[in-house]
């Protein structure tokens, strides 16, 4: 079941890439399809998936490639935590392959490449064998950089290549950690269930210095992908340089690879580092939550904006996360869906005025809403869910993280507060200078309201949007137990007295 | 004394198949190269089933000179697949610039002999007549463009250096044999083993074999004279240097530190670290501001070495099986790159300049995307064998507990990353407009791209047939 998941947009690369390139209509249809299709298989799994079970589902364990100490498996399966990031997106990809309709150079590459993107993302969320992650880890890597760097605005290149080396460099150094994880497993092998079990039973003993260490490598990759103050710098060049697709991956989707590897990575594997260097991380959150929206409230560059309030919103998932409580991190978990819903749409909205105007500074634009007035009402709609509003879904998350943090550290929780106020403040204050007041630039008049096409591409985000705010039982019901296991750890860790004597020995 | 021809068979038929070339350049045919490189493949493609069938079969003959495992046969099996890569990208390149093709031939299969002879030797004097085979075979090769200047530097500087080297080398050998009594592996071996202290001297000739051997697989300090060469040499030779030679010396080195010098693993240990440290950053820094394309890859070459290096460092089965699996991967890539450049390069080896491959997507999608695979490949990135390689690589150091020296590869690639990149972003990313007359592409380099392609995915996505024979290959 969940290799079909990979298989197909791997197929489908391919396949495209084989077709004859001037059919470029054949060759849209067929790259939508075969999200569409892959989109319908993983929403079988939702069905299929036993929210009672903590453990991973749907395992399939094979050996891919094995020689005498090393072995590399083909080991996959999903939990509570995965499962959502796979359907975000499985959901996310149809609604960018629809948003690149107007797209003409080369376009069966173009479409290969996002067809290869989606198979490494998912590859990311359900991989179990250290190996396989940082495979697909790699691989999400170059559609993304030639995504960028070809179809990308003025300044792409640079863009490119700084996202690029930051990543790689960073990934670089998660490798340098697998190995000896590898070579500490008395069973030899990468199996990440094994080795935290091991850890649990206490069969593999990481001395503290060399887990801090092993921590901190696993954790810079992360930090540069979520991505946490001060590395972040990479992030408003991609996103502003990247088309409207890229945008929407690399915010909906990418970004959230890096906290699912501190779920599933990080905190699992090194509870004990994970809470001596809580305090510096929670504080570099905060830093990024309320840098990010100061920064974001200066922007003139719409997509510039959103780009700053990622590392804002982004700031709360890991405070969330780093709070190690099961309401946080439960929030933590649903505000990745709802930045990866709400900060799309803003992006594919982005996009739409931009092939009107080809332009998203915010002085080209002024009393939109008298011209475009349902573009207007969808923009303040989605602005509005990325704001945290009650019945959004913003709201949700960001209310279960502040709760969480809260109950851990109130002062945490009432700098992160700010950060609600200070994104109404840019979100809004955009939102007046672009749609409200008089129409300053005659060129304004002619732009065209929203299309079909445009309506069905965000109908879908708008419902989901509407039922994650209203509703979100059967969502945090679905990640309960598996997160759970999380908190168990970092209680486990907590508790264990002989770490506080090693503590208090140093 | 027992003579067993049967361990040797490849070695005999490529010397049949080499006189036989040579003897025919005196008649005047049609079309010498095609026939000539059609001879000269038949050649190859029977030693390589002669070597194929002497898997699994140990042995020694001459008294001890060769040896037979499936080490030298994996080895062997490398070469004259190299070779013969060679030489169907030969064939349209000696047409086009015109060069006599039978001597070339011919030599490049001596070379070849000398390879396998350095693989299978277990006596430091066959090693020499291996090496010295090679060389001087090379060294001519290097020279091959007689009109052009370049190529004429290219052979003097091989020529010099090389000779110091080869003094270097041999006077190491007169020191270990000085000491030791005996030129034969095994024999030095014990010897060695039954010192209570390591006389001086024979450090000594440890030392001086390191420095001929690193001469000739381009280890810093002794790499200067690689990216001349390369650049001045045709580029189906240069391809022969960067794979073949290079290849040769590394596991004919292994063979010696791994049987002649185990005891002696804390010496030779140390000395390599330093090397490959400097050899890594030397490699990857200098290629950062090459502009020609030739001594770029030269650079990155020298980088590769000293990625096998990590390899031969770890001292252990799996530092050896990911030394000879990346050996292969870094054929695959290394000969798949510079057969794009010749194509590119047309009769007078001109666009190497890495400006001229700005926007080649559009004029040359395949060449471009294969170019790309090669180069992601090259800087170790998935779904490629270079990134299957370098993960055993490091693995082996990580399992011989050298974790500085993984660190400091792991840098070493990071750097490495920004020139295999600018080659991609200029080909793709920046558009110009110059438009040339579409390059058509020779059948047979057109295979050679398809085939190293193939094999450069298969080995990052399917690895495990070639891991498993590697791992079978090392045998001490």
């Amino acid at each position: 079941m969940l290799n079909l998941l990979l298989i197909i947009p791997a197929i489908g690369a391919l396949g495209i890439l084989l077709l004859p390139h001037k059919k470029s209509n054949l060759i849209r249809n067929l790259s939508l399809v075969v999200s569409l299709i892959t989109f319908i298989l993983s929403l079988t799994l939702l069905f299929q998936f036993d929210s009672q079970i903590s453990q991973m589902q749907f395992i399939e364990d094979k050996i891919w490639f094995e020689v005498g100490p090393v072995s590399v498996h083909y080991h996959i399966g999903i939990d509570g935590l995965s499962l959502f990031l796979v359907l975000l997106t499985t959901f996310l990809f149809p609604i960018s392959i629809l948003a690149s309709w107007h797209i003409k150079t080369n376009i069966s590459s173009y479409m290969s490449l996002l067809l290869l993107l989606e198979m490494g993302i998912i590859g990311v969320f359900i991989s179990l064998d250290l190996i396989l992650f940082y495979v697909f880890w790699e691989v999400t890597l170059i559609p993304m950089y030639f995504l960028i760097g070809i179809w990308g605005g003025k300044q792409r290149i640079y863009a490119t290549v700084k996202f690029f080396i930051y990543t790689m460099a960073s990934s670089l150094l998660m490798l340098a950690a697998i190995i000896p994880l590898y070579f500490l497993n008395p069973s030899k092998s990468f199996n990440l269930i094994e080795i935290t079990n091991k850890l649990v039973n206490g069969e593999i003993i990481l001395s503290p210095s060399v887990e801090i260490l092993l921590f901190l490598a696993f954790f810079l990759a992360f930090a540069v992908k979520i991505p946490l103050f001060p590395l972040h710098t990479w992030l408003p060049d991609a996103h502003v340089e990247a088309p409207t697709a890229g945008s929407v991956i690399l915010a909906g989707v990418l970004l959230k690879m890096g906290t699912y590897g501190l779920l599933r990575f990080c905190i699992p594997l090194f509870p004990k580092a994970s809470l001596t260097l809580a305090p510096i991380i929670s504080i570099l959150a905060i830093i990024g939550i309320i840098y990010g929206s100061l920064i974001a409230m200066v922007q003139p560059d719409m997509k510039k904006l959103v780009a700053y309030s990622s590392i804002s919103h982004l700031g709360f998932v890991v405070l969330g996360i780093f709070s190690f409580n099961l309401i946080s991190i439960e929030g933590a978990t649903y505000q990745m869906l709802n930045h990866g819903l709400s900060t799309c749409a803003l992006f594919l909205m982005i996009g739409m005025i931009y092939d009107r105007r080809h332009t998203h500074l915010i002085e080209d634009f002024g009393g939109l809403a008298q011209v475009i007035p349902r573009y207007a009402a969808l923009f303040m709609f989605f602005a509005l869910s990325s704001i945290g509003l009650p019945g959004l879904n913003g709201f949700v998350g960001e209310f279960l993280i502040l709760q969480g943090t809260f109950l851990e550290n109130p002062g945490h929780a009432a700098f992160a507060a700010l950060g609600i106020i200070l994104s109404a403040i840019y979100m809004l204050w955009m939102y007046q200078r672009v749609f409200m007041g008089k129409v300053h630039h005659e060129q304004n008049r002619l732009l065209s309201d929203i299309s079909t096409r445009e309506i069905i591409i965000l109908v879908p985000i708008v419902i989901m949007i509407l039922w994650m705010g209203i509703y979100p039982g059967p969502f945090l019901r679905k990640m309960d137990s598996s997160l759970q296991l999380v908190v168990d750890r970092i209680e486990q860790s907590r508790e264990s007295e002989s770490y506080r004597v090693e503590l208090i020995g140093n | 004394m027992e003579i067993n021809y049967l361990v040797l068979s490849a070695e005999i038929i490529l010397s049949l198949t080499g006189i036989a070339i040579v003897i025919s350049t005196v008649y005047p045919f049609k079309n010498k190269e095609k026939l000539l490189g059609y001879v000269a493949l038949l050649g190859i493609s029977l030693a390589l089933f002669s070597v194929t069938n002497n898997w699994n079969q140990n042995g020694e003959a001459f008294s001890q000179m060769i040896f037979q495992d499936n080490f030298g046969t994996f080895c062997k099996a490398l070469f004259l697949l190299s070779s013969a890569t060679i030489i169907c990208v030969s064939i349209p390149y000696l047409r086009k610039a015109q060069l006599p093709p039978g001597e070339f031939f011919s030599l490049l299969i001596f070379s070849t002999i000398g390879m396998s002879l350095m693989v299978s030797s277990s006596d430091l004097i066959m090693t020499f007549l291996g090496l010295e085979l090679l060389s001087i075979s090379t060294y001519v090769l290097a020279g091959y463009n007689e009109q052009k200047r370049k190529s004429n530097e290219s052979a003097i500087k091989y020529f010099i250096l090389g000779a110091f080297s080869t003094a270097f080398l041999l006077y190491g050998i007169a020191f270990i044999y000085g000491i030791t009594g005996s030129t034969k592996y095994l024999k030095i071996a014990e010897v060695i083993s039954n010192f209570q202290t390591v006389p001086l001297p024979l450090l000594l000739g440890l030392g001086l074999l390191i420095v001929g051997f690193g001469f000739k697989a381009a280890l810093a300090p002794f790499q200067v004279w690689t990216p001349d060469v390369y650049e001045g040499a045709p580029i189906p030779i240069t391809a022969h240097l960067a794979v073949g030679s290079k290849v040769a010396a590394f596991v004919a080195f292994a063979r010696i530190l791994y049987q002649l010098a185990p005891d002696l693993s804390l010496y030779w240990q140390s000395i390599l670290w330093i090397s490959a440290v400097l050899t890594m950053m030397i490699g990857n820094i200098a290629a950062l501001t090459q502009t020609n394309i030739k001594r770029m890859l030269a650079y990155s070459s020298i980088a590769h070495a000293g990625y096998l290096l990590v390899g031969l460092i770890s001292h252990s089965q799996l530092g050896i099986q990911s030394l000879l699996f990346y050996l292969v991967a870094y054929a695959l890539m290394t000969l798949g790159t510079l057969a794009i450049i010749q194509v590119l390069g047309r009769q007078n080896e001109s666009n190497v300049d890495i400006q001229d491959y700005t926007g080649l997507s559009h004029r040359q999608p395949f060449l471009s995307a294969t170019l790309s695979i090669f180069l992601i490949s090259l800087a170790g990135i998935p779904i490629t064998g270079g990134f299957v390689g370098k993960l055993f690589l490091f693995s082996a150091a990580i399992e011989s507990q050298l974790y500085g020296l993984v660190v400091i590869a792991l840098i070493a690639s990071a750097i490495g990353l920004y020139y295999y990149l600018r080659i991609i972003v200029l080909m793709y990313m920046k558009t110009t407009k110059n438009l040339e007359i579409p390059i058509d592409i020779p059948v047979p380099v057109r295979f050679v791209i398809t085939v190293m392609v193939a094999g450069t995915l298969y080995l990052g996505i399917l690895p495990n047939t070639l891991l498993q024979l590697a791992w079978k290959a090392v045998s001490f």
